[in-house]
This record gives structure tokens, sequence and C-alpha cells, in this order.
């Protein structure tokens, strides 16, 4: 398969791009954030990317949705990172759809997937305990308790944890930290008795939760995929999720770098547009070839993830790793080729900074994932 | 079955049964390329029989007309035949600056007589080039070169000096850029010209380098006498044709080393340093090392693949090879960086036979190399600065 974007693909960036574009651009995130907006993104945006088909991008056709690829998801996310619009589209529409989509029985998928498609349902994935991403540390435990389980433990960085109506949460039914065996994935209401919500106000002003959970007692018809077994379930899932913040990173950096460049060619010092001089001249060359890079390795990894999802963890590491440290380059080179500007608050090249540094850590940092690859290659 | 399908079935089947299984193991000295020539030599009979096989199917230049010793194979075709290369560890049976960059640039700017005179020869290995463009004052600022060719009735008299010439005493035939306008802007008096290296007036003189190698030459023009009809394109338009063989070389050049072939470079350093309890390269920071070269490595393989199919689209930059040229490169030095760490005291040894005369070493020393061959390192920058990010008074 070329590595390039189909021309359908193609039609759907430019969609994407046009509704992201005019309805959210960055002064969106900017408000909301001023006004400490409770949402923190905007429902009625959700209706319209429902209406377009975004939400239901991953959910199978015979389910409501459009039954699209990995590659169409990264490419929504690529332009979700071009105006760092907060939107339930990563925990939704990419995250939990997959994990119902590749885990779910028939039940949970007509229960949830068709509201997921319409975007009347709103899930988040609880994973992460630590201050790092550790998925195989998972240490929530789910104990047997009559027909189901009593989940106790907490969790971290539950990416729009405080809006969800369906939580997928990674626990431990067997085995110890570290292991995979032992892990199992489970539908929990946000609601049951036993499960408390705090909003985290995150430094990128996107949403996110902790969530704490003592005695939650969760039916057997709740656990996603098998007990014990969720461990190929959830490193599945995550991959995908992986690829789909490399996707927006490589959006963020593009943007920033743009921006950047078109100040170099604006701003005059010394009698000169700063973009004469060769020290920024050939640090602007860098970051472009490190981003034309980067974005052929993230290409190649959502392309994996649809044809050959079992073996795409090593694309998708590299994927992850690469977006990570192209983005906190383009940020850094970003603050500083603008200056005292680049440090106000005003200017929105701070924006970019901040969530490129959240990205880094969602689902496993540049040096997380650089171990993994070793790993994989056994060194 | 798709027509694409099927032909990666039969190419996987024919090279299964014609690619001798020697042919199919990494290379590890010089002798291992072919480079063909008038005075060519097969360091073994896999090397011979495969490079036969190859170029009877006119795959030693897939993707160059029929007419001309080519394959023929349309973009997708020849990029079915390289994976299939790829998967199975077969080696290029023949090496030559005639296919990589004398090759495209004739095909673009040579007349019929010309094409039909030397491509088939560069396809069949007979005729083996060497390429003049840096002089002694003329490096990064390839243009301002001195080389004079003077008009005598039908002929040109060449006079002046090539350095850096890579194998020009092995070479039959050379392409090489001189000036046919003194008098003219330094881009504008250029002439890219043919001429066999055998002519009355041209000698070679090999250049010692730290690897203790000689692969470059000093090559002097003294009153050599070459027909006009030996020039590619117009006369006084070659920096065209030379800018246009510089993408081409740049592209080949980015493409230095051994890419996803053989065993994976943890495991290599593992074997001289060692490994822990757990299985694992012993020594954390080498480690690191490792894996942030591999995903950097990894995905230059994607974009180098993407470069392909952006230019088989009509959406890639002209001057993207320079990006690649530059990235290609600079990773290549730092593979070699970390051999050398991880061979340690094992890799600086430099006659023994344990150390196979030195090849880590040297190798290590000839990469130096890459990031100043074929436009430095700063000038792949400022190419990308100027043409692709338009920045002002590059």
């Amino acid at each position: 398969m070329a590595l390039v974007l189909t021309e359908e693909q193609s039609m759907l960036r430019d969609s994407a791009r046009g509704l992201i574009s005019d309805k959210a651009p960055v002064s969106h995130l900017r408000s909301l954030r001023d006004s400490k907006d409770e949402t923190g993104f905007s429902r009625d945006l959700w209706k319209a990317f429902a209406e377009m088909g975004f939400s239901g991008l991953l959910v199978p056709e015979n389910f409501g949705g459009s039954g699209l690829g990995y590659v169409e998801a990264g490419v929504v996310m690529e332009e979700i990172g071009r105006t760092l619009m907060p939107s339930p589209f990563l925990s939704t529409a990419v995250l939990a759809a997959s994990a119902l989509a590749r885990g779910g029985n028939e039940a949970q998928k007509s229960a949830h997937l068709p509201d997921i498609a319409d975007g009347s349902l709103l899930a988040a994935l609880a994973i992460d305990e630590g201050a790092k991403h550790r998925p195989l540390q998972t240490n929530l435990q789910a104990v047997r308790a009559g027909n189901g389980f009593k989940l106790n433990g907490a969790k971290a960085l539950v990416v729009d944890g405080h809006t969800a109506d369906l939580l997928i949460v990674a626990g431990r039914t067997g085995g110890a930290a570290g292991e995979r065996n032992g892990l199992t994935l489970f539908l929990v209401d946000p609601k049951a008795k036993g499960v408390a919500i705090e909003r985290t106000v995150m430094v990128d002003a996107h949403n996110a939760a902790r969530i704490e959970f003592s005695n939650v007692e969760v039916n057997a018809d709740g656990v996603l995929g098998e007990v014990d077994q969720g461990g190929a379930l959830l490193e599945g899932v995550l991959n995908i999720g992986r690829g789909a913040v490399a996707s927006e990173m490589v959006g963020l950096s593009e943007e920033v770098f743009g921006r950047t460049v078109t100040y170099l060619k604006e701003r005059k010092q010394f009698g000169k547009l700063i973009g004469e001089f060769q020290a920024l001249q050939h640090r602007a060359a860098q970051l472009y070839i490190d981003i034309e890079i980067t974005r052929a390795a993230v290409l190649k990894a959502l392309q994996t993830l649809d044809l050959d999802f079992d073996h795409a963890g090593a694309a998708v590491s590299v994927a992850k790793a690469r977006a990570g440290t192209t983005a906190t380059l383009a940020v850094q080179e970003g603050v500083q080729m603008h200056g005292g500007m680049g440090m106000t608050d005003q200017f929105d090249i701070g924006f970019f900074m901040k969530r490129a540094r959240v990205c880094q850590e969602l689902f496993g940092d540049s040096n997380y994932h650089a171990d993994q690859l070793a790993r994989m290659k056994s060194y | 079955m798709s027509d694409l399908e099927n032909f990666r079935r039969e190419t996987r089947a024919w090279l299964e049964a014609n690619c001798p299984p020697e042919m199919r193991r990494p290379m590890t000295s010089e002798s291992d390329t072919y480079w063909g020539g008038r005075n060519a030599k097969f360091s073994s009979e896999p090397q011979r029989v495969w490079f036969e096989r190859m170029r009877d199917k006119g795959w030693t230049v897939p993707d160059w007309p029929k007419e001309y010793g080519g394959g023929g194979l349309a973009p997708a075709e020849h990029k079915v035949l390289r994976e299939e290369m790829a998967a199975m560890g077969a080696r290029s049976p023949l090496s030559s600056f005639g296919i990589w960059m004398l090759g495209p640039a004739l095909l673009k700017y040579g007349n019929e007589a010309q094409k039909k005179e030397h491509l088939p020869k560069i396809a069949a290995g007979l005729i083996r080039w060497c390429q003049g463009y840096s002089e002694p004052n003329a490096g990064s600022d390839l243009a301002s070169l001195q080389t004079r060719a003077d008009s005598d009735g039908d002929d040109y008299i060449i006079n002046g000096q090539k350095i850096w010439t890579s194998y020009a005493n092995y070479a039959d035939w050379i392409f090489c850029l001189v000036r046919t306008d003194p008098t003219a802007k330094k881009h504008d008096g250029i002439s890219f010209i043919l001429f066999d290296m055998a002519s009355k007036g041209v000698s070679t003189k090999p250049i010692l380098l730290i690897s203790g190698y000689s692969p470059f030459c000093e090559t002097f023009f003294d009153n050599v006498r070459v027909p006009k009809s030996h020039v590619v394109g117009q006369v006084n338009r070659g920096w065209d044709v030379a800018k246009y063989l510089l993408q081409h070389e740049r592209a080949m050049i980015s493409g230095t080393g051994e890419r996803g072939i053989g065993r994976p470079l943890g495991q290599v350093a593992a074997d001289s340093v060692g490994s822990d309890d757990s299985g694992r390269l012993d020594d954390a920071m080498l480690r690191s090392q490792v894996a942030a070269f591999d995903i950097d490595e990894a995905a230059f393989a994607a974009v180098a693949e993407r470069a392909i199919d952006l230019a088989k689209a009509g959406q890639s930059h002209p001057a993207f090879s320079s990006a690649m040229k530059y990235y290609g490169t600079e990773l290549n030095k730092r593979r070699h960086e970390i051999l050398m760490s991880a061979g340690g005291i094992d890799a600086l040894e430099w006659e023994s036979e344990r150390s196979r005369g030195g090849a880590r070493p040297r190798a290590w020393l000839r990469t130096k190399a890459n990031s100043i061959e074929g436009g430095t390192s700063e000038v792949m920058l400022g190419i990308v600065a100027k043409r692709i990010l338009d920045l002002p008074g590059a």
C-alpha cells in the first residue's frame, strides 16, 4: 500500500479541517479555559462531529457507524492537533469504540456502539495508576464477589473521565503487578456506588479526571473480553490510542512549525528579517525534516494497524516515540524563535507547548516506547 | 488475483529459483560489490551467475525502458521487486554510478543517439562510469568550477583538474562538468560532457584517506580532445543537468548503510558488550542510544518509502532529496559511532585477521565522508531552507 493518503482520506481530511478550523480555532480552547467551563468542551460541536460521522468513524457499519480504519481516525486526530480542539473524539470515538468493537460481546456492542456513533454516549478509558504509563503494573483489584466482581483502587489521567457516561476500567483479577496475565477490562457505570470522580484541571486546559473505586460492584456481564485475558485486548486498544495521539502530535507540530516559519519571515532585527540568519535557517530546516520523517512513521504505524493489527506494535512504538520527540522540539523551537512573544499567554504558541507535554505522557512517552522497541528486538 | 499480486508471486518464485544462497547474505567486504566495466572481475561464481541472470531479465535497471536494456517495470512493479529482494536479503547484482546518477540524467536530457549508445552498456555492466564534479577550489561552491573546454572545430579541448572522483582509477568513462563559456556568470557557462577515460591526456592519482583506503582520486586533464557531440543537453546549460543528477546522487547517498538487513544493531552490540541476567544489553546507556537510533532508523525507512510513493503520485518536492541526504547520512554516522562504542577495544584493531583487517574502524571512518560528499549537511540544510521553506536571503 502506498504510504500516502488515498483520495477518500484526503477528502476526509479536508472536511475535518473545514469544520475544525471554522468552529474550533485555538481561541475556542482559550475561551473554554478562561471561562472555567464545567464541561471543558462544546457539546454542540460534538453533535456536529456526530452529524459528520466522525463519532462513529471506527464503529462497524452494522452498529450505526461508518466502519473506517485507523488511518482515517488519525486523519481526524491530526486536524484536532492543529487547533488543539478539546473533544471526546479520542476518549469516546477512538478508545472506547475500539475497545467495545474489538472486545465486546454482541449484547455489549448493541448496547453501546450505536450510542457512540450517534454522539449520545460519552465514554472514557481508565488505565494509568502511577505517575508514568505502565499498563502491566495495573494494580486496581477486582475480586470475585457473587455473580460479579468488586473493584478497589484508583486511576489517574482518565481522559474525559469527568463527563463519561461509561467507564472502561483495567483491573487485576489475577497475577501480580507487572504480569500480563490476570488483567481484565470492565465496563463500569460512573454513577455506580463507590465511584468517586475528581475532575483534574490540566496544564493543557484539556479534560481528565482522577477516579477512585471503593468496593464498586460490577456484574459478570460488565466484563469486556475474557477474565484474566484482557492484556492483549488492552494492548491493542492502547496501540490504537498511541497511533491516534501520534497523529495529533503531527498536526500540532506542523501547525507550530508553520506559525514559526511565518514569524521568521516577518520579524526584523538588526535591520534584517530574522529568517535570513543561517543559525535559524538550519534549525528550521532540521525541524522541517524531523516533522516529515515523523509524519511518514505515523502513517506507517496507522496503515500497519489497519493491515496487520497483531504485528503493529513495533511500528506504533516507533511512531509514538518519534512524534513525542518531534513535538517537543517543535514547541521548544516555536517558543524560542518567537522570542519574548512566545512566552506570553496572549500568544497561542504556549497552548501548543502545554498540549505537547500532555501528549508525550499519554500512553507512554518517547523513553517508554524506545524501551519497548528494544525489548521487541531482544536487546 | 490482481495483476500486481500475480507479479509478486511470479517475482518471488523467480528470485527463489535464481538468486544463489550466497547472494542472500549481508555483504562483508568491498569485493562483495560488483561494479562491472571493461576490466571487471567477479569475486565469486555465485556473484557472476546472479549478475548475469538479473542482467538478462533487465533487472539491473528494472524501471528503465526495455529498448535501453531495462526491465520496463511500472513504478508499482518496481516497488514489489524491491520489497521481494529485500525480504530475501538479495544483494544488488550491479553497483554503478551509471545506474544511480548518469542514467536518470541521460533519460531526461540525453538525445536519442546518446541514450542508445550509453544506456544499454550501463544496464549490461559493460562500462563503468565516474563523476567529474568537484575541483580543488570548487567543493560546496561547485558552480565556481574552472576546468575549461575550449572549442576547436568539432571538438573541445579540455584542461583542468577534478578531485574526489570516486573510483576514477577503475572507471572507463567520465561524466564531467566543464566551463564552456568563461565570460558568462558562474552557473551559466557550464556544460555537461561525456568522455572516455582512456583518452590521451587523462590521468588519475588515488588519494589515501583516513580509513586507509583510496576510493577517491585526483583526476587531471591535459589537452583532452572530446567531440562536441558528447555534450548532454544544451551547451552552457550543464548546470540544469548537474542539479538533476545531484538529486539522484543525494537520494543514493541517503540510502547509504545496511538498513534493516542482518542482525539488529542492539544484538550486534550485545555480542561484544554482553547481556545481563534478564537478557538485556548490559550497558543501559548504550542500550538507550541504540533504541533511539532504531526509532529514527525505522522512521527514516518509512520516509524513504513515502518519498518514492509521493513522487509516483506527483506530490513530491524536487528539493526533498536534500532533506533525505541530510538525515540519512547523519543517521549512518550515528550507526557507526554506536558500533565503535559497542565494539570497545576490539573495534580499535586496524590490521589483524581477527578484525577482518580493521573492517569496523575503517567503515566508521568512511562514514564521516557521507555528510560531505554529494553536498555537505550544511549545504543540504541551506537548500531546504531556501527551496522548501522559502526563507529569505538564503
